[in-house]
């Protein structure tokens, strides 16, 4: 593991102490705002956009995200671009225009709430549930995979690093709630930009501009192909595989929207904007940044593949998993070199902050004051949260030694989250599109779909059905998910009573649920979540063109 | 009310922006006594620098913006209790 040690100094270490001292600080500050349950879960609504907008997109910037685009943008090419435009930005903009309205106008906590307001008890109960789990099961991937890397780039033992990754994170939510971690989040978002982006440019110096770059690249193994997005995907050969129908339904529908639109950790972001203009910019807001991170995490991976001699070993330190890292070796000087550790380090920890959030808010609302504490003062349920917190990183550990006795965790961690989304959305969007569909249909499609999603990954586990890869498996898990909670939506609502139109006001399309009131400041073209959100759709059609 | 504005002090604005103006002098003055062989691995660039320079005018930048749009007095107590409603 020693070819990964980064030659860290002095001056990289205080950088990252800092950048420690600073979070515990965000903490300490936070937990004076703290004066009710809603503080604490959801930063007392009180977060102007671009905070929420900055938050939105790091949730997502985990460095599980980071490391692993590089690594697929060696792989792949710029057709991982797909995952940041049209995996992204149309369901980000989805979400802000078409669905906050009913997220943040019907005043729910969550998205299982939703949920329960929409439909019934069971349907919320299994949601609340199923969420908990696998967000306890992802922040101990991101803990473990925290450690790996400071493992590997400092010299740290495992056990060491697990441990001070977690007590950190710990201490922040405790003391600060979600305001503490969407603080973070924002810090992390300049910092982890301020520490790849050395990377990037003293890698384009190194192999002569983007020019040079393109070029190098049509000379390895890569080839031509590497430098287009859409081009080739008549068919599937390509270097994903997949065909423009693929990525158009498969990610750009089905798991983009079911990501992006009813993942909690991200939503959350959202809710706890300061009105419903600010809640709905949140996630277009978020975007613009979208757009632009490939610049520091594929095109790295590119310079690391016509860089680095031997990159894309089947193990040792010179997988693709890798490029950032050995990138980070060859090319920064201490100084920088501190910056780009604190930054991984950094989004690493908001990562694992957005599932401990995330997890104690459905914890608490929906789970203990729903089902077995009713009817406390609010601050009983911040003490469960706290509690919460600390059992859920406490499991959270345990599950990151889990994770260290399997070779491939992060896969199926992800595939199992992707298909546990799809019926999600696909419950979500016929509910609040269909106002007649019912309150056990929900439950069905949503437990049916899940199911069927289920069946077809334990097929893939135990290979009784063949498929090319992981990625083409949970393409087809998250397509035959949502089509089978649709059709059972679809069968079941005619045979159960729907709900009555006053029980469903603000949730579904076509019950006037207000847009909110618009302030008068909010009138103003740039606070225009439609027009922002064309923007950023333009803006993504037109960042395609040269890499067509 | 007074540890709400308390609260208030540590706005967003504030940590970023003093963050970033350490990391932008640390950095900075590593970029003034960068010697040859850190230019080398930067090929050639001078990356402490410029990216100790960049930190610094961001952070900068955070703290006018802060000073020019000082966060609003904390809300009523009115519009706080409104989402209570559970």
């Amino acid at each position: 593991m020693t070819g990964l040690r980064l030659d860290v100094g002095f001056v990289d270490y205080l950088i990252l102490a800092i950048y420690f001292v600073t979070v515990l600080g965000v903490g300490f500050a936070a937990r004076r705002a703290i004066k009710s349950s809603a503080d604490f879960f959801l930063s007392g609504r009180s977060m102007p956009a671009w905070v929420t907008g900055l938050a939105f997109i790091s949730a997502n910037l985990g460095a599980l995200e980071i490391v692993g685009m590089a690594a697929n943008g060696a792989q792949y090419g710029l057709m991982t671009l797909h995952y940041y435009w049209i995996g992204a930005v149309p369901a980000m903009v989805f979400l802000g225009i078409v669905m906050m309205p009913f997220y943040y106008g019907s005043k729910v906590r969550s998205v299982p709430e939703f949920l329960r307001l929409r439909f019934n008890r069971p349907t919320h109960l299994f949601n609340a549930v199923s969420f908990a789990v696998a967000q306890v099961l992802i922040a101990g991937v991101n803990l473990y995979a925290l450690a790996l890397i400071l493992q590997a780039l400092l010299g740290w033992q495992l056990w060491t690093s697990i441990v001070v990754g977690a007590v950190i994170v710990l201490s922040y939510i405790v003391l600060g709630g979600l305001s503490a971690a969407i603080y973070n989040e924002v810090l992390q978002f300049f910092v982890i930009i301020a520490g790849l982006l050395p990377i990037t440019i003293i890698g384009l110096v190194k192999v002569g501009g983007i020019d040079g770059l393109f070029e190098k690249v049509r000379q390895s193994p890569l080839g031509e192909a590497g430098l287009h997005t859409w081009a080739d995907t008549g068919g599937t050969e390509n270097p994903l595989g997949a065909s423009w129908i693929g990525i158009v339904f498969g990610l750009g529908f089905v798991l983009s929207f079911g990501y992006w639109t009813t993942n909690f950790a991200e939503v959350q972001r959202a809710l706890s904007a300061k009105d419903m203009s600010a809640a709905r910019r949140t996630p277009i807001i978020g975007a613009f940044p979208k757009l632009l991170i490939p610049a520091v995490t594929v095109i790295p991976g590119l310079i690391a593949l016509v860089t680095v001699q031997g990159l894309g070993a089947a193990e040792g330190d010179l997988t693709y998993n890798n490029a950032i890292p050995l990138l980070m070796r060859d090319l920064l000087p201490n100084g920088v070199l501190g910056v780009a550790v604190t930054g991984l380090v950094a989004s690493f920890m908001a990562g694992m902050a957005a599932n401990v959030s995330g997890f104690n808010t459905v914890f608490t609302y929906d789970i203990w004051q729903a089902y077995i504490r009713k009817d406390r003062d609010d601050a009983y349920y911040v003490r469960v949260g706290r509690i919460a917190t600390i059992a859920g990183i406490v499991v959270g550990i345990g599950t990151a030694f889990i994770a260290a006795g399997f070779d491939n965790i992060m896969n199926y961690i992800q595939a199992l989250f992707s298909l546990f989304n799809a019926p999600l959305f696909a419950t979500f969007i016929v509910g609040m599109f269909w106002k007649r569909m019912s309150a056990w249909a929900g439950f069905w499609s949503l437990f049916l779909g899940f199911l069927a999603a289920f069946v077809l990954y334990i097929l893939h586990l135990t290979e009784v059905l063949k498929f090319n890869s992981d990625l083409e498996q949970s393409f087809w898990g998250a397509g035959l998910a949502f089509v089978v909670a649709v059709v059972v939506a679809l069968l079941i609502t005619p045979f159960t009573p729907g709900k009555p139109d006053d029980e469903l006001r603000g949730l579904v399309y076509g019950l006037d649920s207000s847009t909110g009131d618009v302030l008068t400041a909010d009138r103003v073209w740039w606070r225009n979540p439609v027009l922002l959100g064309v923007i950023a759709v333009v803006l993504a059609i037109i960042l395609y063109i040269p890499v067509w | 009310m007074a540890e709400r504005k308390l609260a208030r002090l540590f706005d967003v604005r504030r940590v970023i922006g003093g963050l970033f103006v350490v990391y932008g002098l640390i950095v900075t003055l590593i970029g003034v006594l960068d010697g040859p062989s850190e230019l080398e691995k930067a090929q050639g660039v001078r990356i402490n620098l410029w990216m100790g320079l960049g930190m610094l005018a961001l952070g900068l930048l955070m703290l006018l913006w802060l000073r020019l749009n000082p966060p609003p007095e904390p809300a009523d107590p009115p519009a706080e209790t409104a989402d209570r409603e559970v």
